[in-house]
């Protein structure tokens, strides 16, 4: 199966080309977040350099959230248009799975997270299991520093954390969590396509490609404001094809 | 036969995902138009986030309905276009990517257009453009004459010093009640009332082809405001009458004023506002009598808002002229008519 694997869910941006668990190209930068300008020349220059054109793509894998929205639009929109436009699968994974996925300690407790502001984060647990493959233990959300603290205090063991926004962070959880946090080594802070990849490759693809959208963890605060404020209403549908 | 030119165009800018599929850069074989107003209602005008995520839910849709209703598939296909600004920025993304990647996937040259210059190009529908040409342009976001020596060519005369018209339609909708966006209805209201509030018409005596509608929209506030205070029950139609009197005579006076100094074949009325009956009656009722060697083209109703037809058309003519872009495109929220050439009038 030849595969592409795209993550722009935050500042860096990864992509890779995979042959089954092969990898024939790879590209990751961590120089901005104006994705919207580079993420479709480096697909082209990674299909060029593994010697496929787009057809030959079977599966496409997005990291889809959370992270930045912009971000996610930008890889969410190019990867189901890109499967939508020429019949191939589509898989959507946990842009915070990716990162945790540079961890590959069978048993290890890791921590993935992306700064969310205001002290909060886009996080969750997740347990390397036996085959190398990150599994959930706390689902991903979107959560204030000191709530998460309260919650992997209950984890009586080290913890990795990985990513490039822990160092932000770092004292805080320090001070929470003591010898249990254990910071990843700085060349694993930026979350690798080729990971991507190589989970999006036996995941179960979607089945409805219109249906597909950014995973964000969180409502728009005039959506937030708007429920609050009726909280049995709902005028769906929201969008009318005229 | 010889083979037509197939445009698949992308518009998504504001609050509208759609995508066209246009033939010879004049002809709608579909114009698929996804709204999101039920959404925005709920918020009393545009929430960008919002509008962004309703994109990226509708674009596949919309891409898929617009070929399979135009009978025609991606190998059909000329070219991509798209929307790449002004507007918002997180809705224009959605567009811009989808677009690239088609016209990547499926080998096709990729035409970036700017979306006031589609606004214009909603009129060619009606008939072929003559230049020299003016087009009045009003909508939510920019309120402008612009003139154009030939196809592709844009020249900013006179424009909005604050509000754009739409906008001050949508500000006044609020203190009027009337839901987003307020622009048909506060037409319908007019329709029904008399300008009795004699609102300003702002610079409608200067020497020059620019508007201001702040300082309208301020009195119409003031106004109802007092009468708020005093306890006295004002008719809405009344007002919205007034209001759009206001609006409807600087348009008319600021443009009739640059077509005498700008001799054009064409006056083209494109916009979103360009919708309003009032607007549109007027132009048609004194227009032709004071230019007779003028032709007034109303872009259709159903093109006057954000649309990919529009898009497909402006498209056209970057097509014959080769103007592509290249899988860097991004977005431009604040983009402007970059051609100004250097004439003599």
């Amino acid at each position: 199966m030849k595969l592409l694997a795209i993550d722009t869910s935050n500042r860096p941006l990864s992509v890779a080309v995979l042959d089954d668990t092969k990898v024939l190209a790879t590209t990751t930068t961590n120089m901005g977040r104006n994705h919207s300008s580079t993420l479709l020349p480096i697909i082209e220059q990674s299909l060029a350099q593994a010697q496929l054109v787009p057809e030959a793509i079977d599966r496409i894998v997005v990291a889809a959230g959370p992270g930045s929205y912009t971000g996610l639009r930008i890889g969410v929109t190019t990867a189901k248009t890109f499967a939508f436009s020429l019949h191939k699968e589509l898989v959507g994974l946990s842009s915070l799975a990716v990162l945790a996925g540079n961890i590959v300690t069978a048993g290890q407790l890791v921590v993935p997270l992306f700064d969310a502001r205001r002290d909060n984060i886009f996080t969750g647990l997740y347990r390397i299991d036996a085959t190398g493959q990150p599994q959930n233990v706390l689902p991903d959300q979107h959560v204030s520093v000191a709530t998460w603290c309260e919650q992997l205090a209950a984890y009586d063991e080290p913890i990795v954390f990985v990513g490039s926004d822990v160092a932000a962070y770092a004292e805080a959880l320090q001070t929470n969590l003591g010898a249990r946090f254990v910071r990843a080594a700085a060349q694993l802070d930026l979350p690798q396509a080729t990971v991507l990849g190589l989970l999006g490759r036996t995941a179960t693809p979607v089945e409805n490609i219109h249906a597909f959208v950014p995973n964000y963890l969180r409502l728009t605060q005039a959506e937030r404001d708007w429920q609050a404020q009726h909280p049995k209403e709902d005028h769906a549908p929201y969008v009318e094809k005229i | 036969m010889e083979k037509q030119n197939l445009i698949l165009a992308f518009e998504s800018s504001c609050d509208e995902t759609s995508v066209a599929v246009i033939a010879d850069g004049h002809t709608i074989l579909s114009n698929v138009i996804a709204t999101q107003i039920n959404s925005h209602k709920r918020f009393g005008g545009v929430v960008p986030e919002v509008a962004s995520r309703h994109h990226i839910e509708e674009i596949t849709i919309c891409i898929g309905d617009a070929l399979k209703e135009a009978q025609v598939t991606y190998d059909d296909l000329d070219a991509v276009a798209v929307t790449y600004g002004p507007g918002l920025v997180g809705a224009l993304l959605v567009g811009v990517n989808a677009a690239k990647v088609i016209a990547y996937t499926h080998h096709l040259p990729l035409i970036p257009v700017n979306h006031m210059a589609g606004h214009i190009y909603a009129a060619r529908f009606v008939e072929p453009f003559q230049f020299p040409l003016m087009a009045l342009l009003v909508s939510g976001g920019h309120t402008e004459l612009v003139y154009m020596q030939a196809d592709g060519q844009f020249e900013i005369i006179g424009e909005t010093r604050d509000d754009a018209a739409g906008e001050a339609y949508d500000k006044i909708g609020r203190v009027l009640g009337v839901p987003y966006p307020a622009g048909k209805v506060i037409d319908e209201m007019a329709h029904q009332g008399h300008d009795t509030f004699k609102f300003p018409r702002a610079m409608i005596d200067e020497d020059n082809y620019d508007f201001s509608f702040s300082g309208l929209k301020s009195a119409f506030i003031n106004t109802v405001h007092h009468a708020d205070q005093i306890g006295e029950t004002l008719d809405k139609n009344d007002l919205a009458a007034s209001f759009q009197a206001s609006v409807v005579d600087v348009l008319v006076s600021k443009t009739e004023r640059v077509l005498r100094e700008y001799p054009v074949k064409q006056l083209v009325l494109a916009g979103g506002v360009a919708a309003n009956h009032g607007l549109r009656e007027r132009l048609t009722a004194e227009l032709p009598a004071k230019f007779p060697d003028m032709k007034l083209v109303l872009a259709p109703l159903k093109l006057c808002g954000d649309n990919g037809a529009m898009i497909g058309a402006a498209a056209y003519v970057q097509y014959q002229h080769q103007q592509f872009g290249d899988a860097t495109l991004n977005a431009d929220p604040s983009l402007e008519f970059d051609w100004m050439p250097n004439m003599v009038h």
